[in-house]
């Protein structure tokens, strides 16, 4: 039976939930910037309800729940790419399509399963005070790896955000680039979503990201002070639920909120002519 | 620029076939361009304008047809519709050196060439129509281009800044020799400094002399009399030059 922290002491769970939050928004700030700045954030909300499908298939298959999550969004996200291919369909339909398919898959998947549906809240809302030794290896890997990545495609992935036509007639393999950037989003949705919740999950990615704007001079420093943003969120976020007994991730997306609020108060009163 | 001097083509695209779902795009279309010549793109919308010049920058693959080019052809690119999210913090410096390694000097000696110099530090997304259009010609011309391809330059732009743009266009070709293919709709001002006007509508209808296509019978039947009268009038002005 895996050791969780919550089995430990009271402490060892807030500190798990906090180390793993940190993870999770650090990586989430940079690729959020690019979910912001390519209008993708429907994306998030279509990973996240493969989440659903994801849980069954770990239940399923009795492997660890962050696996299932990411073999079912790197389906999902797969399955896009392709269907992407096929021109004549926006992509917001075929987002609409495949987040409500892989929705319904889950559902009905998760009601062959009479003992899940005590733990459906954590499922919606995020489960961090569950947070193993493993899943924070899991979540550090994962962390890394994208930061890794994002940082070897990152001038060639702005080139492409800009203006795609541009970028690939001056050489930039766009199709390469999107696909990569799709398998690195699909993953940090699916590592964050036991922490945040389905229905919460793609909040990571785009508040911290739009609260950044306004402070930011360059695609680098936003992408930094979304991960700062996003950070201190979690950490102020967590601390709040500790205290008032509010529900963790609803309560760092609050956070996040307010953070957002501020910037555009901030926007609104040193930046009167911009945009 | 030594190779502009040479009179074979640039590039060459012939038989172009791009078919859109059912929809035939371009239909047997071709096109070449040579070295120094300034060559403009009519046709009506949906003619196919921008996908053959697609075609011709490797961003499509014709369903039939060859793109030929020449070794080392170097092409600078202004697409049409160029709106970038403002969430975007990206100066025109940024811009400028996405793609391409570039001395802050170069830069900002490419932008004075197209009287943007003291836009270099400005945030893209507050640049006005004319603004914007000077910047991207700079990008292009950043890449030290053989070739310059435009794509509706002046669009967004108010008259007298058209005029302007032209004439910017007109002394690039002049200055640096290098070849421009330009798409446009608007069948006056441009065509006179056109050196060679093609007609598309699926495929080539004419092509010639700004002053031949206009009397050009495919060309009547596709813009109308009416288009037709006033591309006269204005090369004919062009003629006299009375400014």
């Amino acid at each position: 039976m895996p050791i969780t922290m919550t089995t430990i002491m009271i402490e060892g769970f807030s500190i798990s939930a906090l180390v793993a939050g940190i993870g999770i928004a650090a990586a989430a700030g940079p690729l959020g910037c690019f979910v912001v700045w390519r209008r993708m954030a429907y994306f998030g909300d279509t990973m996240a309800h493969s989440g659903l499908l994801g849980v069954a298939i770990s239940l399923f298959l009795n492997v660890n729940l962050i696996l299932g999550l990411f073999v079912a969004c790197m389906a999902v996200a797969i399955l896009l790419v392709i269907l992407q291919r096929t021109k004549g369909l926006a992509t917001d339909t075929l987002l609409g399509t495949l987040s409500h398919l892989a929705l319904s898959l889950g559902l009905i998947a998760i009601s062959f399963m009479p003992s899940v549906n005590a733990d459906f809240m954590d499922i919606l809302f995020g489960d961090i005070m569950t947070i193993s030794m493993m899943d924070i290896v899991v979540i550090y890997s994962v962390v890394a790896l994208s930061l890794l990545c994002l940082a070897l495609i990152w001038s060639r992935l702005l080139a492409l955000t800009v203006h795609t036509p541009l970028a690939a007639a001056e050489g930039i393999a766009c199709r390469t680039l999107h696909i990569v950037f799709i398998l690195l989003m699909a993953g940090l949705i699916a590592t964050a979503m036991k922490i945040f919740g389905i229905l919460l999950v793609a909040s990571l990615l785009i508040i911290p990201a739009a609260s950044a704007r306004p402070f930011a001079r360059s695609p680098e420093l936003m992408a930094l002070f979304a991960a700062l943003i996003g950070i201190v969120s979690v950490t102020v976020g967590l601390l709040a639920s500790l205290q008032l007994g509010t529900p963790p991730g609803p309560s760092i997306v609050v956070t996040a909120a307010a953070f957002f609020g501020v910037s555009m108060f901030f926007s609104a009163v040193h930046m009167p002519r911009s945009v | 620029m030594t190779d502009c001097t040479q009179p074979a083509a640039l590039i060459s695209a012939r038989d172009i076939d791009v078919n859109i779902g059912l929809k035939k795009i371009l239909d047997g279309a071709s096109l070449e361009i040579n070295a120094g010549e300034i060559v403009t793109l009519i046709g009506p919308n949906g003619a196919g304008k921008t996908t053959l010049v697609e075609v011709v920058l490797g961003l499509h693959k014709p369903a039939r047809g060859t793109v030929t080019s020449k070794p080392g052809l170097r092409i600078g690119y202004v697409p049409q519709q160029f709106s970038i999210n403002p969430l975007i913090p990206l100066s025109v410096y940024r811009l400028m050196t996405l793609t391409v390694k570039a001395r802050r000097s170069q830069v900002q000696q490419e932008l004075a060439a197209t009287g943007a110099a003291h836009l270099i530090d400005q945030p893209v997304s507050a640049l006005s129509g004319g603004e914007q259009q000077r910047v991207l010609l700079a990008r292009a011309l950043l890449r030290q281009p053989d070739l310059l391809i435009l794509d509706e330059p002046v669009q967004g732009v108010d008259f007298s800044g058209q005029v302007a743009l032209y004439q910017l266009i007109s002394d690039i070709r002049q200055q640096r020799g290098c070849a421009i293919l330009m798409i446009s709709h608007d069948l006056h001002i441009v065509m006179a400094q056109s050196d060679r006007v093609i007609c598309l509508n699926a495929h080539v209808c004419c092509q010639g002399h700004p002053l031949e296509v206009g009397n050009n019978p495919e060309y009547i039947k596709m813009f109308g009399n009416r288009a037709a009268q006033t591309l006269g009038f204005y090369a004919h002005h062009h003629d006299h030059h009375h400014d």
